[in-house]
This record gives C-alpha cells, sequence and structure tokens, in this order.
C-alpha cells in the first residue's frame, strides 16, 4: 500500500534555510532599506520610491554606469577573441599540453587583491618595473595615478592578464572535443583555414563560448577588488565603477538608502543584460 | 575514375622503426581496379583505416607509392586527389542547411552557383534527400548525416575513388539494411571505384565484389566473398569469415598422410613442397557431419541458430564445431565425426598447402 505523505519537504528544508540566509533574508534588508530613510539610532521613515528616482536621475550614477559599461565592454571584446585565438594555437596532443594548461590557470589562482596589488607596484612609475621602464627608459609619460587614460589601460590590461585565461581554457575544452574526422573530412572537401574555424571550431565552441562570454560579463560587471587596490577608483572619478561608487555611498557616506536603491537597481541591470545575451546568443538553438 | 596502384608501401608511426612489428603496415603491394566495389576487412588494429588514411591522402606513407592511373599522387593532399571520404561518424556542417553542405565542397573549388545548384540538386536525387535541402543539418537523424557526408564526397564529378570508414558502426541495425543497399546502388549508378572499410563480415561480403582480409599490417588473402568462404589462404581467413569460423586442428604428417588424435584425416589433395613448421587442418563448420565411425568426440554445447544446429565437440583437446540440420545430440553424447574430405585442407605455419583434386590433372 502507498501511503501519501508530505514528509518530502523536509528534505528540502536545509536548503531552503540556506538560500533563505544567504540570499533571500540579505536581499530582503536591502530592499527594505531601499524604501526608507535611516538616521541614527535605529530610526527609519518611509520614503517609497524617492531612492529610486534619485539614482536613476543622479548624473553620478550615470557616469559610473556608463564607465562600467565601457569597462565590460573592452574587456570582452579584447578578451574573448584574444581566448580564441590562444587556445587555437594551443597544443591539441602531447606532453605540453598540460604545461600549456597550468601555464593558462595561474593567474586565475591569485587572490583578486594580489592581482591589484602587483598591477599597482608594477606600474608606479618610480619604483615598479613596467612604470619605471616605460617612463625612465622610453621616456613615455605613463602615470596611472595622475592620467585617466594611463589607469584605464592599466585597469584593462590587469583584467586581460588576470581572467583571458577563463576564455582559453572553455575555448580549449570546446576544441579538444572536435572529433578527427571533422578535420579530415575537411581536408578532403578543400576547406580553407577560415572555413574550418567558421564552420568548424567556432559552431563546436559555440555553447562553452557562451558560458565564457556570460561568466565573464558578469564578473567584469561586477568588478570591485582588483580596481580598489589598484587606482581606487582615480585620478578623481575616472576609474569609479558601479561597484567602487556603491562602496563609497554606502560605507563612505552611510547613505544606506540610496546605496540600497543603487544595488537593485545595478542587480536589475546585471540580470537583464545576462539575459539578454543568453537568449540572443542561444536563439539559433531553438529552431 | 580511376586505377589505383600501391606499390610496396610501408607505414610506420615511429619516426625511426627499426624492426617488423613498429610498421603498422607491412610491404603493401595492391591493385583496385576501375570501378571496382572493394571491402576491406579485418580486426580492430590491422592497418585498415591507415591503409585508407593513405590512400586518401590524410597520411603520407613512410616507404612506396601511390598511384592514381599511373600518376604519382604519393605526396599530393587530400583535396587535390578527388577522392572521397565516408566516416565511422557522420561529419556534416551543423551551421549549414543540407543544401549548403552538399555544395560545399564545390564552392571549396570555384564552382558557379549554376552548376553547384545542378550537381547538388542531381545528387540530392540520387540519396532522396531533397525534401531535406533547406533544413539545418544539425537536427537530421544519423542515418541522414551519413547520407549528407556521403553525398560530399559524390558531388564531385571527378571522384576518382569513395572510401568507407566503418560507415555504418552509429547507424539503427535496422537502417543499416536500407543504407547499405543504397550504397550498393550508388556504387552501380556512379562507377567510381569504392572502398568499404569494416571490420563486420556481413557489411564487407553484401557489399564488396572483391575482399581485402587484412592482419597485423599485412594484406592475408583477396577473393570474392565466395572464395574467402571456400578456400581460406590462411586460418586466420578462416577463423574470421564465417560463424562460427572454421576449425583449426593441430595434426602431424606421417607418410604424407595428415593425422588428428591418431586418426587419419583425407585431405582435399596432394601437399604443396615438403612442409616444414607449424601443421594444422582446416574444415569449415558447415562441412563436419555426425556419423556411425569417424573421430571420436563429446558434445559440449548445443546451440540453436534457426535453420541450423551449432554442435560443439571436444575432441583430443580441441575444440570443433559442426553446423548440422535438424536436431543435436544431447550435451555430454559421445559422437563420431566426419569431415567432408573435398573440404579438408592442410595449413602450414597458417598458409594453405593443399591443392583441390581436380586441379593437379
Amino acid at each position: 500500500m502507498k501511503t501519501e505523505n508530505q514528509k518530502a519537504w523536509f528534505f528540502v528544508l536545509p536548503v531552503l534555510l540556506l538560500v533563505a540566509f544567504n540570499a533571500l533574508i540579505p536581499m530582503m534588508t536591502v530592499v527594505n532599506y531601499s524604501v526608507q530613510e535611516t538616521f541614527g539610532n535605529n530610526q527609519f521613515f518611509w520614503q517609497g520610491l524617492d531612492w529610486f528616482e534619485q539614482i536613476l536621475r543622479s548624473e553620478r550614477f550615470h557616469a559610473a554606469l556608463g564607465r562600467q559599461f565601457l569597462f565590460t565592454f573592452l574587456i570582452l571584446i579584447i578578451e574573448v577573441p584574444l581566448g580564441i585565438a590562444i587556445a587555437l594555437s594551443m597544443p591539441r596532443k602531447g606532453i605540453w599540453v598540460p604545461v600549456c594548461l597550468v601555464l593558462m590557470a595561474l593567474p586565475m589562482l591569485i587572490p583578486w587583491n594580489v592581482v591589484g596589488a602587483m598591477w599597482n607596484i608594477f606600474t608606479l612609475p618610480d619604483i615598479g618595473l613596467l612604470g619605471y621602464f616605460l617612463n625612465h627608459t622610453l621616456g613615455i609619460q605613463y602615470d596611472m595615478t595622475q592620467d585617466p587614460i594611463a589607469a584605464w589601460i592599466t585597469i584593462v590590461t590587469m583584467d586581460v592578464w588576470h581572467w583571458t585565461s577563463l576564455v582559453v581554457l572553455l575555448a580549449y575544452a570546446g576544441l579538444v572535443s572536435i572529433p578527427d574526422a571533422y578535420y579530415q573530412a575537411a581536408k578532403i572537401d578543400g576547406a580553407s583555414n577560415w572555413s574550418v574555424f567558421r564552420f568548424i571550431q567556432l559552431p563546436k565552441m559555440k555553447s562553452v563560448l557562451t558560458i565564457a562570454i556570460l561568466l565573464r560579463f558578469m564578473d567584469s560587471f561586477n568588478i570591485y577588488t582588483e580596481p580598489f587596490v589598484l587606482t581606487g577608483g582615480g585620478p578623481g572619478n575616472s576609474t569609479t565603477l558601479l561597484s567602487i561608487d556603491l562602496v563609497k555611498i554606502a560605507l563612505g557616506q552611510f547613505d544606506l538608502g540610496p546605496a540600497a536603491a543603487m544595488s537593485l537597481i545595478y542587480f536589475a541591470i546585471t540580470l537583464l543584460v545576462s539575459w539578454l545575451f543568453y537568449t540572443l546568443m542561444t536563439k539559433d538553438d531553438l529552431n | 575514375m580511376a586505377k589505383i596502384t600501391l606499390s610496396k608501401l610501408r607505414h610506420s608511426y615511429y619516426p625511426n622503426p627499426k624492426q617488423p612489428s613498429d610498421y603498422a603496415l607491412k610491404e603493401i603491394d595492391l591493385d583496385w581496379t576501375d570501378g571496382g566495389a572493394y571491402a576491406l576487412l579485418g580486426p580492430s588494429g590491422c592497418g585498415k583505416s591507415t591503409l585508407l588514411n593513405i590512400i586518401s591522402g590524410l597520411l603520407v606513407p613512410s616507404e612506396g607509392q601511390i598511384l592514381f592511373d599511373g600518376k604519382d599522387v604519393t605526396s599530393l593532399p587530400p583535396d587535390q586527389r578527388n577522392i572521397a571520404q565516408v566516416f565511422q561518424f557522420p561529419v556534416i556542417y551543423d551551421t549549414m542547411t543540407v543544401y549548403d553542405n552538399l555544395a560545399f565542397p564545390l564552392r571549396n573549388r570555384g564552382r558557379d552557383e549554376d552548376t553547384v545548384k545542378q550537381r547538388v540538386m542531381a545528387i540530392a536525387e540520387m540519396l532522396e534527400v531533397v525534401d531535406m535541402l533547406d533544413q539545418k543539418a544539425a537536427g537530421l537523424s544519423p542515418d541522414n548525416k551519413q547520407k549528407i557526408s556521403m553525398g560530399r564526397g559524390l558531388v564531385r564529378e571527378d571522384v576518382n575513388v569513395v572510401m568507407f570508414d566503418e560507415p555504418l558502426t552509429v547507424i539503427d541495425p535496422h537502417l543499416k539494411w536500407k543504407l547499405r543497399s543504397k550504397l550498393k546502388e550508388l556504387h552501380q549508378r556512379v562507377k567510381a571505384t569504392m572502398i568499404y572499410v569494416t571490420h563486420d563480415q556481413t557489411e564487407a561480403l553484401t557489399f564488396a565484389e572483391q575482399v581485402v582480409v587484412m592482419q597485423d599490417g599485412e594484406i592475408v588473402q583477396i577473393g570474392t566473398p565466395v572464395e574467402l568462404f571456400e578456400r581460406p589462404a590462411h586460418t586466420f581467413v578462416g577463423h574470421f569469415i564465417g560463424s562460427p569460423g572454421m576449425n583449426i586442428l593441430p595434426c602431424t604428417l606421417t607418410d604424407g598422410a595428415a593425422y588428428f588424435a591418431d586418426q587419419p584425416i583425407a585431405l582435399e589433395g596432394p601437399i604443396q613442397g615438403t612442409p616444414t613448421g607449424q601443421l594444422e587442418i582446416g574444415i569449415r563448420p558447415e562441412f563436419v557431419s555426425l556419423a556411425d565411425t569417424g573421430l571420436p568426440a563429446t558434445v559440449i554445447k548445443v546451440s540453436d541458430i534457426g535453420r541450423h544446429t551449432v554442435v560443439e565437440c571436444e575432441a583430443n583437446g580441441s575444440r570443433i564445431s559442426a553446423i548440422i540440420d535438424g536436431q543435436g545430440p544431447a550435451k555430454g553424447a559421445a559422437v563420431h565425426l566426419n569431415f567432408q574430405q573435398s573440404q579438408t585442407r592442410l595449413y602450414v605455419d597458417g598458409w594453405i598447402a593443399t591443392q583441390p583434386q581436380e586441379a593437379q590433372s
């Protein structure tokens, strides 16, 4: 006899609790803050959607959002093609495969704030290896603490150095899964190298590349530690990305209401763009 | 269309082969007649795919030459040899439509779109895929994908040879038949030389006019399916072809007569030369019968395979199978085996050593 009962719910409970405590409750606290004004002594006043309106109209937010999109755009447009190119030129058989893979994985193993600190010291004009070389040996004016362009070049280069490996490893995984017969058939069909890339390698890499682009988008859009350690958002506000600005408002100025509203808007944008990417990149698979 | 000649072909995957076992292919000399349907049969790892890849140009042999109609093509890349190859797993270009897939080899060679269209339509009709031409190739079933990869080879007007490397491995059994008869039909229509690599004897014997049997990088026998079945030139062929394979029994020779388990065994005819080495008697199960007198044996297994019964016996430590009609004896029964004399052959070191009776007169 089969008895129906509701015991199964108990098995889901641990996960439910975990998700509640690490996602839902913190998130709802933020929602709570975003509609109120806070003063000392735990006093709260209802504000409605004022903070949202204020943030969405704020020039400061627009500027930070613009910088954020520019940063993400730059690193995607460099890292994805570069990652594919490196993956294509890596050996697919032999003793060099593990060597290449380990070398590729190394930058990703370094803690984020260490990466920031490394690049900071590396590019300082008077003591850094690169900074000194550029300024004193080549005579190129390059100071990321003074010049916004130099600061941007440095943070973009740092991100490319740190994260291109992820694209490489994912693209490489896609490449090695292509059976030899495809290359042999292409040779017999008289396909050019470009055709092999366009009709065999790229389609076979597509699903892993979708993941790579999504991951790189989300990570770079939410990036905080490395640029914070490297430039601290400066010179001026030139490298103040969204997350850096958010922390400034929340912890620097202790404006919890506007910071909470900004967090939610930030989250919504990340979610929306990720969804757009994903839908666009997988829409061919459906039909 | 071309006659393909393989001359003194040797291949090793090692850069500096020293001993014969370093070679995946050991000295192959072979002519493939223009328009023939060949099967290359052998167990996995016998070098048949290596040989195929050498003919198609995907591999350059360590030694020897490949000639198409007398012209040396040994160093030509695959796309200049006008060959087509169909692989074990269907290779199709996922992002293209079926039409574009078929047109791909022609477009790569810079043919104008009118020619392309005319050829693609002709091939599509032959393969019965006309109604799929506008579909994305990725969504096709495995047998249709395999048809398309075949079509990409056939679409060129000047195909010298079409090669199949175990093309039916991933196809469902009931579609295998359909595709195989399609292949035969294509061979008759296209008249190109076709080489079909397989380790499945049924596929080889049904497809080919001539079967090339390989073992350990060597060609053991070339012949029609009937020849391979009736007079295997090597115990390997006897054992590999047929189900169950040929019975191979160790024997001794005394005064020109063969003995197995102290019983004289009558051979089909005279022995060539003076045999030295390992002596064996070969007889197909189809020609072993149960009788009242003859070689005493014990039945160890009886299996009903539909129209026949396979009786496995043991005699003097050797297993002998017999295929008989009707009900077999019980397991453990003592029986006597009779070998049909005209089908009983002597093998010396694996190679056939007897001649049939009629050949001597």
